[in-house]
């Protein structure tokens, strides 16, 4: 024990004066890494496996994703991500195919962090690159594409003490843009795009460790209750309004290295899909599970 | 594809077995005065039940009355368990009550937060 309070001692002599956590913190507001929707920050994650059953496309192919995704920190608000999934795809009437998707890749930064409001905010630039992965096996794009993001996140512990049972919601968010490089591929518009879409938390944690203890027993004092929306429609091309999307209410535990979450994926109109889909993602926490090597930024306190 | 799932998700499953035991934040698990609860005496003391054994001399609990003055007395300490930290408070009068905890669990992991309590009136 003496060992571990002369580290302790050590080590809290030089704590730097940042939030106590990295992931995800925001006072006491732990945003969770969503499945659909992207992070208002950055971090040392990686998201290994997660598994996707996609609801019957519109053209009647049926479609399993297994992804992976990995986010590391440059200094501590500079962030580097990378994702990638394969896909296994049963087209209608036609042999089945598989292979990887693109690669895609992105440089993020933290705008803001405010504890006492629960609120953050991230820019960033995605790329998702063309002929990374199997073009004509698993529908990979032929072109690369720039997304430039942003990212937010608010939780409502800030409300008035009245509002006790609001306070533990929080909303997180993403609004991005896609510029493809090639307007087209094999006579198919590429059009620009909107991406919009956010997260509707309720989380049992915050209720019972900082609004009021209910009495809930593990596991579920560590549950977040959530409702995801992502959306996207097309601009130019020829193919304006045409929006497609998928709305995904699940739920997400959250430990202290890793999280579990899981989602159904309903499409919001006949162009996104049919039927349900369903979603799974371990996750897990660099920052916690390696603190002193892989889990911090590369430059920086 | 599915042996591929199937050794795929039993990996998982190890690892979070083995990683679950590892570094470990201390978050707080249950307090006296419950969280956000209402009273109908005074406290005297506040105590916090930590996920983790937690290090007194890097921790501590901080109460502050409605107009925001500290009613903590003296260091935090660590009770029966080295998951449970005290703190003594000062006499209270009715009004709502902040409690704003700073924990270095013994793996040196740095954690804080918040919570209330409210003592009624008699």
């Amino acid at each position: 024990m003496k060992f571990f309070t002369f580290g302790a001692a050590f080590l809290a002599a030089g704590l730097p004066a940042l939030p106590a956590l990295a992931h995800g913190f925001a006072g006491d507001r732990f945003f969770p890494a969503t499945l659909l929707t992207d992070d208002p920050f950055v971090a040392d994650e990686i998201s290994l496996p997660t598994v996707v059953r996609n609801p019957t496309g519109s053209d009647g192919s049926q479609e399993t994703d297994l992804g992976i995704d990995f986010a590391k920190r440059l200094t501590p608000d500079l962030g580097l991500t990378l994702s990638d999934q394969w896909k296994y795809i049963q087209p209608k009437g036609a042999p089945a195919a598989q292979g990887f998707d693109a690669l895609t890749t992105g440089l993020q930064y933290q705008l803001f962090v405010n504890a006492p409001h629960e609120t953050m905010a991230l820019a960033g630039l995605e790329v998702t690159w063309g002929h990374s992965g199997r073009v004509q096996e698993a529908g990979a794009p032929d072109f690369t594409t720039l997304s430039p993001t942003f990212n937010f996140g608010k939780g409502f512990g800030d409300l008035p003490a009245a509002l006790t049972w609001l306070r533990p919601l929080a909303v997180t968010g993403n609004l991005s843009l896609d510029f493809p490089t090639k307007t087209e591929s094999a006579g198919t518009p590429n059009p620009n795009a909107f991406n919009y879409g956010f997260a509707i938390e309720y989380s049992l944690e915050y209720l019972q460790h900082h609004v009021r203890d209910i009495g809930l027993a593990a596991p579920f004092d560590r549950m977040i209750p959530l409702v995801e929306f992502a959306l996207r429609t097309p601009l130019n091309r020829g193919q304006g309004g045409a929006t497609t999307g998928t709305v995904q209410p699940g739920i997400i535990w959250a430990g202290q290295d890793y999280q579990i979450g899981a989602e159904a994926i309903l499409p919001i109109n006949n162009l996104s899909g049919h039927g349900i889909g369903g979603i799974v993602q371990v996750h897990f926490f660099l920052d916690d599970l390696f603190p002193h090597t892989l889990g911090r930024p590369l430059f920086g306190s | 594809m599915l042996p591929f799932i199937r050794r795929l998700a039993v990996a998982i499953a190890l690892t979070a077995g083995v990683v679950s035991t590892s570094h470990a934040h201390a978050f707080l698990d249950h307090a006296s005065p419950a969280v956000g609860s209402t009273l109908r005496a005074p406290p005297g003391v506040v105590t916090i039940w930590f996920t983790e054994a937690v290090e007194a001399a890097f921790s501590r609990i901080t109460v502050t009355d409605p107009a925001g003055r500290r009613i903590d007395q003296g260091k935090a300490f660590i009770g029966k368990n080295p998951e449970e930290l005290s703190v003594k408070l000062a006499a209270t009068a009715p009004g709502t009550y902040r409690v704003h905890w700073q924990a270095v669990s013994v793996d040196t992991h740095r954690t804080e937060g918040n919570f209330t309590f409210t003592l009624a009136p008699d």
